[in-house]
């Protein structure tokens, strides 16, 4: 019988056979550890081991993104934790400068395509995009992973989702996610392992799957894969990648299919990721402030449509636009494209590449009455302060930057 | 000894669905590390609940709503009613890395669709069954049903204390 992906990368890592619903013990390349949750593994990695070695102490690496750099106490004292936890295990820190800790595990190729990667960030499914299983997972379980370099899965079920036809502009990926979100709902992939197929997924950049695959959390899936192929190939410089792709005869619970062709700019309106509406319907609605960036939306590209539309202009009058690149190596190519100068001169804050923007606190919250139009992938109430967030694609996000209020965006 | 498959007390209600880490621990207060401050700031940010740390007796069980804990992968969503002395929490379903996170430390959560029509209120004494997924409301004398018992992993991790014992008893120390 045919696998699906989780199923194949799971063969591949585990002694145990693989099914769905079963219990494995599985393998883990990489096991990673953000600021926010680093200290509470480093607390339950002493309590109960003590002063033992990390399993594989080359690839079991802290990120720091939460608080770069820490703006308060507590948080200046874990990553402090992490540091000196790392530096007695000869760990690698990825540190204040570097960048969201998912991108900065794609983009330092510390996993391939076929690797497993767990890590206290519950987005670090975003891997699927580059066919890598990433999980994000508590402090307890991630201290035991540190240790024994293994942890206990349950095989989910699978389900699929059939991308045809090509985005037509200007809808974006972010728009195509958001559209299967309003399909699909908030717990449309609960439990599930979901494989992008058709031609309208390799059609995608590794960029558009990141934005895409970084979005199956929020329907409550496990993670979301796109197949490894050309694409994929080219990003990992030509290196030889495993062959990770689902069987044609692989078994699904479910297919659904969406044709990108039919995507249309949209919102998802503040509360709920899954309340999605074309951009027209919520158009006119005042905007006080912009934020660009996340694990969804900060890659260069993305930061770069903006910039496009925001070239030679200034946002409208009071409307405060945040940008924040994904990762250090965003920064420099902002820096080196002209694109920093663009957003500069259009009136943006430009700020650490990080979660700032996202998590709480680092670059500003909304407060009462506010209203923010973001990138990320999340909109809950009070998540990003008292205000109300729609979530967003880069480009809508910049026209409500120009102009002050819900637009959808032209070509 | 092994730990009892029957878990009694007096049930709270949450009944909604989708609640997400900030709604049960804010991310303001991420930087706790201590179990014994997490209890107070419990449900402190969802509107109609901010009093369940005052409400919630050691011994109660809570009950709630599909997707529970769905969200960021924040330990100390289910630390806090640990905090608080609640020893079960019901829940028409729950989010993959909540589940995970209750199991890996040995916090007893049982997944019982149909749970808030099952006809229970708030404050009636309810027994569930860990091993066979059945409820019974005492206060009202009737059955609830039955919900999904625990897996193989949950019920030994559950038995083990926490993940660590359960590796070390499985021979997956490393
Ligand atoms: S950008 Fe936001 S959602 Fe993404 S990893 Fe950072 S905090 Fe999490």
């Amino acid at each position: 019988m045919g696998k699906t992906t989780i199923e194949k990368i799971f063969s591949l890592r585990s002694r145990d056979a693989v099914a769905p619903g079963s219990i494995i013990w599985l393998d883990l390349d990489v096991r990673s550890a953000r600021d926010f949750g680093g200290a509470n593994v480093v607390k339950n990695f002493r309590a109960h081991y003590g002063d033992a070695p990390v399993a594989d102490p080359h690839r079991t690496v802290f990120t720091f993104d939460c608080q770069v750099p820490a703006n308060t106490i507590p948080y200046a004292n874990n990553q402090m934790t992490c540091r000196l936890f790392a530096e007695g295990q000869g760990m690698r820190v990825f540190d204040v400068d570097a960048g969201i800790g998912s991108h900065v595990t794609i983009d330092n190729r510390l996993a391939v395509p076929g690797d497993t990667v767990v890590g206290t960030d519950s987005h670090l499914n975003i891997l699927g995009a580059a066919g890598i299983f990433g999980q994000g997972m508590g402090d307890v379980d991630i201290a035991f992973a540190f240790k024994t370099g293994r942890t206990w899965f349950e095989v989910p079920r699978s389900m699929r989702i059939e991308l045809t036809g090509r985005l037509k502009a200007p809808a974006t990926a972010k728009d195509a996610v958001l559209a299967l979100l309003g399909m699909l709902g908030s717990d449309g992939a609960l439990d599930r392992s979901v494989d992008f197929t058709g031609d309208g997924a390799s059609a995608l950049t590794l960029d558009e799957r990141i934005t895409v695959s970084s979005m199956v959390t929020e329907m409550a899936g496990i993670i979301g894969f796109f197949p490894v192929d050309g694409e994929t190939a080219e990003f990992y410089g030509g290196r030889d990648l495993p062959a990770i792709a689902p069987d044609p005869d692989a078994r699904y619970e479910r297919t659904v299919t969406l044709d990108l062709g039919t995507v249309v700019p949209s919102v998802a309106r503040p509360g709920s990721p899954s309340d999605v509406v074309p951009v027209r319907e919520a158009a006119g609605r005042k905007v006080h402030s912009v934020f660009i960036g996340s694990c969804t939306n900060g890659r260069f590209s993305d930061l770069h449509v903006a910039a496009g539309i925001l070239k030679g202009k200034r946002v409208a009058p009071g409307v405060m636009l945040k940008v924040v690149p994904s990762t250090r190596g965003v920064w420099q190519k902002l820096l080196e494209s002209g694109d920093l100068q663009t957003l500069f001169e259009a009136g943006a804050i430009v700020s650490q590449a990080g979660c700032g923007g996202c998590a709480s606190g680092q670059l500003g919250m909304t407060g009462k009455g506010e209203v923010q139009v973001s990138t990320s992938n999340r909109n809950f109430k009070g998540k990003q302060g008292d205000g109300d967030t729609y979530l967003a694609s880069p480009a809508t996000a910049a026209w409500a930057a120009l102009t002050g209020v819900l637009t959808e965006p032209k070509e | 000894m092994d730990k009892p498959s029957k878990i009694a007390g007096r049930v709270l209600i949450v009944p909604k669905h989708n609640i997400d880490t900030d709604m049960i621990f804010h991310n303001a207060h991420l930087a706790i590390t201590d179990i014994k401050q997490m209890g107070r700031h419990t449900f402190t940010s969802l509107d109609g609940f901010k009093d369940f740390p005052e409400k919630a007796r050691p011994g109660d069980i809570l009950v709630s709503g599909g997707n529970f804990g769905c969200g960021s992968s924040r330990q100390q969503a289910v630390d806090c009613f640990a905090s608080l002395g609640v020893r079960l929490v019901v829940a028409e379903s729950f989010g993959a890395i909540y589940k995970r996170n209750a199991i890996n430390s040995a916090f007893p959560i049982l997944t019982f669709p149909g749970i808030l029509g099952a006809g229970v209120s708030e404050g009636d004494e309810v027994e569930f069954d860990l091993r066979t997924g059945e409820a019974f409301n005492r206060t009202k004398n009737a059955s609830l049903g039955k919900g999904q018992p625990f897996s193989g992993v949950q019920w030994e991790i559950y038995q083990a204390g926490n993940l660590f014992e359960y590796g070390r008893r499985a021979g997956e120390e490393g």
